[in-house]
């Protein structure tokens, strides 16, 4: 019934509040982890919005049942690990050579 | 009937003398190298065949004159006729096309009258009696001059070129006297100008011949200045510059008398500064500075005669009733101012010839002094017309004859021309001697046998019936011919030996002295024609080529008409004549050749002998007084005009130049300071603010790049959603 009552674009909603937290945190934060943290936000906002897409808009495909949306999802999580794993990597690296993980004071190949 | 075979050859007589000339110039220096002095013998026959051209035509028009049918007027009442000759013979080529004249260039009374002018300029040859005894003489004396020349001139560094000079010369007169038109005249005319200035100057290392040569061009160009306006003028009224045109209308409605007068007397003009008449007589005694037979050339033959000629050819404008009683200047007629300009030089020049030392001023003064008699015969109108032209033509025999002997005797004594320093040269120059003495008697006018004794004597007989004053002073110039020219033969030739030792004199060569035997033989004969009697033969040959105005008779014309039989004999100016001849021969003896006066102790004596001595040693002062006020004043005008060039002209120059720098550079560097560099700077500004804003917009920091994405891709998603999406 609740379900029944879900559109799009409350799902659509959902993804932009998600992905401007997100995008406010990258944004503000000056935390290494937590820009990281941010950059994951905003992927999952994406994949709320690939699958809402798919659940709501793809057109009925008769008896072979189409996932696309879902798929795609799946690889950005891949992506989201991948690219969590290296970030972290190069969040310990940064840190284990200036002592630091605050991203203002990574300037060394600013200029 | 004769036929007039030399006739149409004449146009040759101008033109082998110019084809001399130019071969002359073009291989004389290597033809001489060559041949030698046999080089002048092209001159010589340059001269040669139009000289026997000339006498041809002056032998068929003589028989035409004389074997005419009308005999008419030549015997008692009915001498008083207008004489009738032959036709003149004409030739013409069209030179230019000018085509129709524009209205606005002529007279307003000869727009209407007559289309006279129509639009070809034509050259032409005229010939009548007077034209024919002239190219005789010219041609004549001419040729003897060159043919004395090649002995003369032997040795000289420049001897081919001063044979072109003289063809060149003898070709310009002889186009002067041949001319049919003004036009032709001109140039006749400026040519014999330029001649006189190359051979006056032809020994232009010395500095007295270049100034000589300058001062006879310089003086000339005043008289042709007043020509050349008189030309215009017939032209302007006559439409016409055919000379025959001209004298035709002369007095008639297209050409009103005034005019006619003020034309001759322009006209005359050049005749002052060409035949060396009283205030421009000064170049001719310097042209002594040339060669000799230069002077002789330009004395007798040619330059000198052009402007007695000249004023001869248009009597006419003269004489023609109306105009001959017209004041045009100070009260007198045109022709009375030919008169007294003429009487003015023959005594002016008379009595300066008394008082000088190179024996050929002498000469040059008698020339002077001789022409003054031609113009005053001329300027008595008809009375004296016939006069004036013989003795025109007898002047030029002997005073050929005596500039030639001058040169002999110049040749002989080493190239001295003091006289005081010469003496005893009839033994040494027996042949120069004799001719010269009878050039002297001629130009004397010692009485019977002599040409200018006929001739002289009929101006002064002229002057006896029109002006009595004029004849006074005639005489009184006559006197000082004899007197001077006795003082230069008895300085010259008398006594046993040169006064100065240093002179050996020598007789000259044959090539010299057979020219002045053939003048002197000449200077006596060619009297005899002019003998006053029933038929004067010079009258009437020459009567024909006279004004011809009988058909106004009956109005004032100056001096009757031309009178076949001479003027009627008066015993009166004939006797003074005479007398005045004698006398003069007898005072020159008195001093130089007997010298039973001492002068210097007579001029210590009476203070008056020894200043009017210096007054006319130095010539009136002419010189000196042109000096002082001609010279000199153009001199600081020229100096004023310099000054006014070098500070009012060029100073507006310069200060415009100034100015436009300053204010337009002025302009230029606000233009570029301000629009040219303010657009640059302006552009450069630009950037460098847009760089300013654009690297503050690069902090380096990967959120604010963020934010900025985050932005914009805001901004475009709300634009999307406003616009509908339709703009992208």
């Amino acid at each position: 019934m609740v379900l029944q009552q879900l559109g799009l674009q409350h799902f659509l909603a959902l993804s932009a509040i998600l992905f401007s937290v997100g995008l406010f945190g990258v944004i503000s934060r000056r935390n290494s982890i937590a820009i990281l943290l941010g950059v994951e936000l905003m992927l999952n906002a994406a994949n709320i919005n690939l699958i809402a897409f798919q659940r709501y808009l793809a057109p009925p495909a008769g008896l072979n049942l189409v996932l696309d949306g879902q798929i795609f999802a799946l690889i950005v999580i891949t992506l989201a690990a991948c690219e969590a794993a290296v970030g972290l990597a190069i969040i310990l690296n940064v840190y284990r050579v200036l002592r630091t993980t605050t991203a203002d004071e990574v300037s060394l190949l600013k200029w | 009937m004769v036929s007039p075979f030399f006739e149409n050859l004449a146009w040759l007589i101008p033109l082998l003398p110019l084809l001399a000339c130019g071969v002359l110039i073009g291989w004389g220096v290597k033809l001489h190298r060559k041949i030698g002095d046999r080089v002048a013998l092209i001159a010589v026959a340059g001269i040669a065949i139009p000289c026997v051209i000339a006498w041809g035509i002056l032998a068929s028009r003589v028989s035409q004159t004389f074997g005419a049918p009308h005999e008419a007027g030549t015997h008692g009442e009915s001498a008083r006729e207008t004489i009738e000759g032959p036709e003149p013979f004409e030739m013409a080529v069209e030179w230019a096309p000018l085509g129709p004249l524009s209205p606005a260039v002529l007279s307003p009374v000869t727009r209407d009258l007559s289309p006279a002018f129509d639009g070809r300029l034509k050259v032409g040859l005229r010939i009548d009696n007077l034209t024919a005894a002239m190219l005789a003489m010219i041609t004549l004396v001419a040729m003897l001059i060159q043919i004395y020349s090649i002995g003369y001139m032997h040795g000289d560094e420049r001897y081919p070129r001063f044979f072109a000079y003289m063809s060149l010369f003898c070709f310009s007169m002889l186009l002067l006297v041949l001319a049919g038109s003004f036009l032709v005249l001109f140039a006749g005319w400026e040519l014999v100008g330029l001649c006189s200035y190359l051979l006056i100057g032809f020994w232009f290392q010395k500095p007295s011949a270049a100034s000589a040569a300058k001062k006879a061009f310089i003086v000339n160009r005043v008289g042709d200045f007043g020509f050349l306006i008189g030309i215009m003028i017939i032209f302007f009224h006559v439409p016409s510059l055919d000379i025959r045109a001209a004298l035709a209308a002369a007095g008639t409605a297209a050409f009103p008398p005034h005019w006619v007068a003020i034309a001759g007397a322009c006209l005359f003009t050049g005749a002052i500064g060409k035949s060396a008449q009283f205030p421009l007589h000064v170049w001719l005694p310097d042209a002594m500075e040339g060669p000799t037979p230069v002077s002789a050339l330009i004395h007798a033959a040619t330059m000198v005669a052009a402007g007695v000629y000249m004023v001869a050819r248009i009597s006419t404008l003269y004489v023609v009733p109306q105009v001959a009683e017209l004041e045009v200047f100070a009260g007198l007629t045109s022709l009375e101012i030919v008169r007294y300009i003429g009487i003015i030089t023959a005594v002016l020049a008379g009595t300066i010839g008394i008082a000088q030392n190179d024996i050929k001023r002498v000469l040059a003064y008698s020339t002077v002094s001789q022409l003054g008699f031609m113009m005053f015969a001329l300027g008595m109108g008809m009375a004296g017309w016939v006069a004036g032209v013989f003795h025109l033509l007898t002047h030029a025999f002997f005073k050929a004859l005596l500039f030639l002997g001058s040169g002999s005797v110049i040749h002989g004594c080493g190239g001295e021309q003091d006289m005081t320093k010469m003496g005893g040269l009839r033994k040494a120059m027996p042949t120069t001697f004799w001719t010269f003495l009878m050039g002297t008697l001629a130009l004397t006018g010692v009485p019977l046998f002599w040409a200018g004794f006929w001739s002289k004597d009929e101006i002064m007989a002229a002057s006896w019936a029109v002006d009595q004053p004029v004849f006074w002073l005639g005489e009184f110039a006559a006197f000082c011919t004899a007197l001077y020219m006795g003082r230069l033969m008895f300085l010259t030739f008398a006594g046993d030996h040169p006064r100065d030792h240093s002179i050996h004199a020598h007789e000259s060569p044959k090539v010299m002295t057979v020219p002045l035997t053939i003048l002197a033989v000449f200077s006596v004969g060619l009297g005899w024609l002019g003998m006053p009697g029933d038929h004067n033969l010079m009258h009437h040959f020459l009567g024909s080529s006279a004004p011809q105005i009988a058909e106004h008779a009956e109005h004032a014309v100056a001096g009757g008409a031309i009178n076949i039989a001479g003027i009627e004999f008066e015993i009166v100016p004939l006797c003074v004549s005479v007398m005045a001849a004698g006398l003069g021969w007898l005072l020159a003896a008195v001093i130089w050749g007997w010298k039973l006066v001492d002068v210097p102790r007579l001029k210590q004596a009476v203070p008056p002998i020894a200043w009017a001595h210096n007054v006319l040693k130095n010539k009136y002062f002419f010189d000196e007084i042109y000096h002082a006020t001609f010279v000199r004043g153009t001199l600081a005008l020229a100096a004023g005009c310099g000054l006014f060039d070098k500070y009012v002209v060029d100073g507006i120059v310069n200060l415009v130049g100034w100015a436009t720098t300053r204010v337009f550079a002025g302009l230029a560097r606000l233009a570029d300071t301000w629009i040219v560099d303010g657009l640059v700077n302006l552009i450069a500004e630009a950037q460098k603010l847009a760089g300013r804003f654009a690297a503050m917009l690069q902090t380096g920091r990967v959120q604010h790049y963020i934010a900025f994405s985050a932005l914009i891709a805001a901004l475009i998603a709300a634009a999307i959603y406003v616009l509908g999406g339709h703009w992208i």
